[in-house]
């Protein structure tokens, strides 16, 4: 039970931020029509390359040749999930948007 | 004073860590604002530019500012940014190209690729932080790795390595490399992984830290990797959409524990925002197919389903092209039903083609789509779009039912399930309960299919034997073509 406890107290600004986010994360995305759900999807698998950041921090103090290739690999895969997340959800996107316009 | 004196320990002041900490705050809001903005058609497009600035600047500040506090307390900025920017452009072009390349009807395998990308990233970031961890701790003399730090390791590096070979598996699926296995055996394989995955956390966590003995986090990265092959095995093709929009979420939850590790705080609200918006966006979309995510996941669509088998001699009523040529010139109101046979067959330009001859002629087409229609939610939107159909002219389910009665011809084109009355009437059938296009309603329904084969929850659909239904059979694409040179002829 202390351990718990100490846990708590050791991670609790984290804690917060986690059951704020989860929340935030419910609301923003509820009332989403069906037609968006591909490109919700796309746009948020892009938001989650940012686990990028900790690749560059790995690499950035990497000392031995195997965490200097696992890091260049990490860093690699991060950003192709974000560069091609963002592009992939533009490209479906600018249908939609085309189509508004032509009104 | 005695407070004073803390603080200042745990924060050594820094304009830059100031500015770094103050990028991820923006970014956090960018996030958050783009998701919002991306759930609105209108605004979509800028909110997935406005989540993609939040991300450069997060991983601008990052290299410039970011400073590890190392053991002798010294601060250290980020080392190899040769390295580092070479990884980002060759990330980028990739990336970039792959993005542009891609077919429209290939767009659900690109997200899975993308996805699996990010879940893989996260478990390596794990793999190269749990020796470091264990030699610091077997520095402290700790008889336990009970603290959060290694839990952020093992449960990235879990979650992050089921994420990514889930990810391939639903990416071979949908590029039709990789077949369904339905065993209910698997099930069982499937559970117990599980629970030998978790169990091998604990165990870890247990375990008195030696400096230099990994092996633990290299077994740990198989049984990943395996669980999240045997997990989506058993699920059907056509459930993939599901599976990586939960895929997806999971892969953000792994993202968070990487923030949680480096008390990041772009990272832990990115990763878990798209770790609950998934979640919940996963529901959605099983709420549009009224099935429940465990009824997805134990894959218990199709196979099983022998309910409903008819065995009365029913025959169908084939129409000939010049005949569908007359019945659609001479009808004021056409319907056109698309599902996955169109965007297999890129039939979309013959469709807008047809509806452009229709117009001039004086017929009101319109398309109905089913929220489910294809393999994603949405992908009858895109690829129609894609092939210059007006906004307006595609109709939601709903709208399209309610002025069924009145329309003249609806043409299915490569659709199946979204348009199976059992859906209505047959309790037993594995889809009742579904909403569904009622196409039955419409005075004539002409339905265009290469076999009578069956939809993807391989169940009859009765619709095919309806008094009103004709049967066109063929390939979409050349049948659409044919017919569209029949009417020019009439």
């Amino acid at each position: 039970m202390n351990e718990i406890l100490k846990f708590f107290m050791e991670y609790r600004e984290a804690i917060f931020i986690i059951i704020l986010s989860i929340f935030l994360g419910i609301e923003v995305i509820s009332h989403v029509p069906s037609v968006l759900h591909t490109p919700l999807m796309s746009g948020a698998n892009a938001i989650h390359g940012v686990v990028i950041i900790g690749a560059i921090i790995v690499m950035g103090h990497a000392g031995n040749v195997l965490s200097m290739i696992l890091g260049f690999i990490a860093v690699v895969l991060g950003t192709l999930n974000v560069v091609g997340g963002f592009v992939v959800t533009d490209r479906m996107l600018e249908m939609f948007k085309k189509k508004k316009t032509q009104k | 004073m005695e407070t004073i004196v803390t603080l200042t320990k745990y924060f050594e002041f820094s304009p830059y860590i100031s500015i770094l900490e103050m990028s991820y705050l923006l970014a956090s809001i960018l996030f958050i604002l783009g998701l919002k903005k991306l759930s609105h058609p209108d605004t979509a497009r800028s909110g997935n530019l406005w989540a993609a600035a939040g991300m450069g600047l997060a991983i601008l500040c990052t290299i410039l500012f970011h400073k590890t506090t190392l053991n002798d307390g010294t601060a250290q900025g980020i080392h190899n940014i040769g390295w580092i920017l070479g990884a980002l452009v060759i990330g980028s072009i990739i990336g970039w190209l792959a993005a542009k390349k891609v077919k429209m009807t290939a767009m659900p395998q690109m997200v899975s690729l993308f996805n699996g990308m990010g879940g893989a990233c996260a478990a390596l970031i794990s793999m190269m932080e749990f020796p470091r961890m264990q030699s610091n701790l077997a520095a402290v003399q700790a008889t336990t790795m009970l603290n959060g730090e290694a839990l952020a390791i093992l449960l990235g590096l879990m979650i992050g390595g089921v994420s990514f070979a889930g990810s391939m598996i639903a990416f071979g699926k949908l590029d039709d490399r990789i077949g369904d296995i339905k065993s209910p055996v698997l099930r069982y394989i499937n559970l117990a992984f599980l629970i030998l995955l978790l169990a091998f956390v604990v165990f870890v966590m247990f375990k008195a830290p030696v400096s230099g003995e990994n092996w633990m986090i290299y077994a740990l990265a198989v049984l990943a990797l395996v669980y999240g092959v045997t997990f989506v095995m058993p699920i059907g093709g056509a459930d993939m959409p599901v599976v990586i929009s939960l895929l997806n979420s999971f892969t953000g939850v792994a993202a968070a524990m990487g923030g949680f590790l480096y008390h990041n705080q772009a990272m832990l609200t990115g990763g878990i925002l798209v770790g609950s918006s998934g979640t919940i966006l996963t529901i959605l979309m099983c709420k549009a197919m009224n099935r429940s995510l465990l009824n997805v996941i134990i894959g218990a669509f199709g196979g099983s389903s022998a309910a409903g088998e008819e065995t009365g001699d029913k025959t169908v009523k084939e129409i000939s092209l010049s005949d569908a040529a007359v019945l659609l010139s001479y009808s004021k109101k056409v319907l056109v039903v698309p599902g996955y046979g169109l965007a297999v067959a890129q039939a979309q330009h013959l469709c807008h083609e047809l509806e452009n001859l229709l117009e001039s002629k004086g017929v009101e087409l319109k398309y109905g789509i089913h929220p489910v229609a294809g393999r994603m939610p949405g992908h009858m939107n895109v690829l129609l779009a894609e092939a210059d159909v007006a906004y307006e002219k595609l109709q939601e389910m709903e709208d399209a039912n309610n002025e069924m009665n009145n329309t003249d011809v609806v043409i299915v084109v490569g659709a199946n399930d979204v348009v199976n009355p059992a859906a209505e009437d047959d309790p037993s059938s594995p889809i009742y309960g579904m909403p569904v296009l009622k196409v039955w309603e419409a005075r004539n329904t002409i339905i265009m299919k290469r076999s009578m084969a069956k939809g993807y929850a391989a169940i009859e659909n009765n619709l095919f034997y309806h008094t009103k239904t004709r049967m066109l059979f063929g390939d979409a694409k050349a049948t659409l073509q044919k017919l569209i040179g029949e009417i020019k002829n009439l």
